[in-house]
C-alpha cells in the first residue's frame, strides 16, 4: 500500500474476536448469549475493511518520488528516455527476435519429419533463445541461485507464480515442459504452436473432470526420461509476489521428487504482478517494456521427497513453507481459485456447526 | 492505483467524517476510501453485492446475507457511516441498534420470537434442528438484559 507507512492499521480499531466473552463453563445459557451476535458481525465487518485474500492480488503502485521541482524534470527526462528511446529499441529487438525465431522454427517444425531427437533439440534451443530475447526486451536482470535443473525422470519443479513472465524467465535457462491454462488471442496461438514442441499440458480451470485427466497426463509425463522437466505453478493463479495462496496438491502426488523454485521480483524497478482481471497480457508486457528494468532473483532449491508418514497435504505445505521463506512471501490460507469462484458452502457450514455445538453443549449443561 | 487521497478532497474527508459522527480519524477515512475503491472494481461509486461476496472471509460468514442487505449499494459516505458502528469509539446504543436491525431484517420496528429463531437458523444452519432452535422459548433461559428498543 502506498500510504501504509502513514496510515494506521484499521484492524487495530475493530474489536477483535478475542474481545468477545470466552467460553466460561456457565451453568445457565442466557438469552443474551444468543442475541449477542457481535463477534460474528465484527468478523464480517473486519472482512469488509481488510481481508487477507484480496491483499494477495493488490498491485503495488510505487511511491511517487517526483513531487518536487528538482526531481520532476528528472522524472520527465526519465519518461522521455523510457518511452521514446528504450521502448522502441526493445520493441525492435523483440520484433527481430520473433522474425528470426519463426524463420528458424517453422521450417524445422514442419519440414523435419516426426519426433526425431535432433528436431526436438533444435526446437528446444530455439525456444530458449526466444525467451532470452523476451527477457532482453524488458532488460531483465535475473540472478539465478542454486544448481541448474537437470533433465531426469521422476522429478517436477514447482514455483510461486506472479505473472506469465515467470515461465519465460525460467524457460530461458532450461526448456521446461509446462502445464498451463489455455488463453485466448495471440498468447493462445503461441501456446498451441510453439509450446507444444517443448511439451505442454493443457487444463481448464472450470472443468471439474479435467483434474483427473490432467493428473494422469502429469504422471505419464514424469515417467518418460525423454520429456523435458515439468514445471508446475501450484498456486493456480497469479499472486502479487508478497503473499502465497494455497498450493494445489496435484503436483505433489506424482511419486516424484519435487524441486522448489522461488522467484522474487524487485519492486523498486517494476511491479511484475500480472493482475489478469485488470490488464491483458499485452498491456502487462507494455508496462514491463517501458520501465527501466525487471530485476529478480530465482532460487533453485533442494529437491524434496515425500517423507515417511507424511500426507500429501503436509508435503505440499512443507514445500510452500520452503518457497515462502526463501522468497520472503507471507502465507495465506486461501485457495487461489476463489478469485474466480465463490467459496464452497462447506466453510459456512463448518462455522455454523461450531456455533451450534457450543450452544447445544451449554444447553445440556443446564 | 496511485495516491487515493488525491481523488478525495479535504472537504470530502471532513464531510464524511461529520456524517459518521467523528468516529473515524481523517487518516482512517483515507484508508477506507482506498479499500472502497479496491472493492468497487468498476468505479461505479458503490460496491455491489457481487463485489462484497468476492471477499471469501465475508462470504463464509453466516450472517453475510443480513449484512449484505444493509450494506449493498451504499455510497462511500454511508459505507463509512455503517462501519463506524464497529469502531471502539461508537456508543453502546449505536451497537445495539445495529444488532437490532440485523435481527429485524424486514424493518418492522420490533424483534419477534420468529426473528430470533431465524437469526439462530442463519448461525447454525443444518447443524441444529428446528425443534432445538425453538428451545429459546424455554422458560429456563433467563433474559438478563432488558433493552428499551424504539
Amino acid at each position: 500500500m502506498a500510504s501504509s507507512l502513514y496510515a494506521p492499521n484499521l484492524e487495530d480499531y475493530l474489536p477483535t474476536e478475542s474481545d468477545s466473552p470466552p467460553q466460561e463453563p456457565t451453568t445457565s445459557l442466557n438469552l443474551r448469549d444468543l442475541l449477542d451476535i457481535s463477534p460474528v458481525l465484527t468478523q464480517a465487518a473486519g472482512a469488509i475493511v481488510d481481508d487477507s485474500f484480496t491483499r494477495c492480488f493488490k498491485s503495488n503502485s510505487p511511491e511517487p518520488w517526483n513531487w518536487n521541482i528538482y526531481l520532476f524534470p528528472l522524472w520527465c527526462l526519465g519518461v522521455v528516455i523510457r518511452y521514446g528511446l528504450l521502448f522502441p529499441l526493445r520493441a525492435l529487438t523483440l520484433l527481430l527476435g520473433w522474425l528470426a525465431f519463426f524463420a528458424a522454427f517453422f521450417p524445422v517444425h514442419f519440414l523435419m519429419k516426426g519426433k526425431s531427437k535432433l528436431k526436438r533439440k533444435i526446437e528446444r534451443k530455439l525456444v530458449e533463445m526466444m525467451c532470452s530475447v523476451f527477457v532482453a526486451s524488458w532488460t531483465g536482470v535475473i540472478k539465478y541461485h542454486g544448481p541448474r535443473p537437470s533433465s531426469r525422470p521422476y522429478q517436477v519443479f514447482v514455483a510461486n507464480h506472479t505473472s506469465m513472465i515467470d515461465f519465460i524467465i525460467l524457460e530461458q535457462m532450461t526448456a521446461f515442459a509446462v502445464i498451463m491454462q489455455k488463453h485466448p488471442g495471440w498468447v493462445g496461438f503461441i501456446q498451441k504452436t510453439i509450446l507444444e514442441s517443448v511439451g505442454c499440458i493443457w487444463f481448464n480451470r472450470n472443468d471439474h473432470n479435467d483434474r483427473e485427466v490432467v493428473g494422469r497426463k502429469l504422471r505419464d509425463h514424469v515417467q518418460h526420461p525423454d520429456n523435458n522437466p515439468l514445471l508446475i505453478f501450484p498456486e493456480g493463479t497469479c499472486v502479487n509476489n508478497q503473499y502465497t495462496v494455497m498450493f494445489k496438491k496435484g503436483a505433489f502426488e506424482l511419486g516424484s521428487a519435487v524441486c522448489p523454485i522461488a522467484i522474487k521480483y524487485n519492486k523498486i524497478f517494476v511491479d511484475a504482478f500480472w493482475n489478469s482481471k485488470k490488464q491483458s497480457f499485452t498491456k502487462h508486457l507494455g508496462r514491463l517494456m517501458t520501465s527501466w528494468a525487471v530485476v529478480c532473483d530465482v532460487w533453485f532449491l533442494e529437491p524434496q521427497y515425500l517423507r515417511e508418514g507424511e500426507t500429501s497435504i503436509e508435503f505440499t505445505e512443507r514445500v510452500r513453507d520452503i518457497i515462502a521463506a526463501r522468497a520472503g512471501l507471507k502465507k495465506v490460507p486461501w485457495d487461489g481459485y476463489l478469485k474466480h469462484n465463490r467459496p464452497s458452502p462447506k466453510h459456512t457450514e463448518e462455522k455454523q456447526r461450531m456455533f451450534a455445538e457450543s450452544v447445544l453443549r451449554r444447553l445440556e449443561e443446564n | 492505483m496511485g495516491n487515493a487521497s488525491s481523488m478525495l478532497t479535504q472537504y470530502d474527508i471532513e464531510e464524511v467524517q461529520e456524517h459518521c459522527g467523528y468516529l473515524f480519524s481523517q487518516q482512517e477515512i483515507v484508508s477506507l476510501y482506498e479499500r472502497f475503491c479496491q472493492l468497487d472494481r468498476s468505479a461505479k461509486g458503490f460496491v455491489s453485492e457481487d463485489e462484497f461476496l468476492s471477499i471469501p472471509e465475508f462470504s463464509t460468514n453466516p450472517l453475510s446475507q443480513r449484512l449484505l442487505r444493509m450494506v449493498d449499494g451504499l455510497n462511500f459516505k454511508d459505507f463509512v457511516s455503517f462501519l463506524s458502528t464497529f469502531s471502539a469509539r461508537a456508543s453502546l446504543q449505536q451497537k445495539i441498534e445495529l444488532i437490532f436491525k440485523v435481527h429485524d431484517i424486514d424493518g418492522k420496528g420490533k424483534v419477534t420470537f420468529k426473528d430470533l429463531v431465524e437469526v439462530l437458523r442463519d448461525l447454525t444452519g443444518s447443524s441444529m434442528s428446528e425443534q432445538q432452535r425453538e428451545i429459546i422459548d424455554h422458560p429456563g433461559l433467563k433474559m438478563e438484559v432488558e433493552v428499551p428498543i424504539d
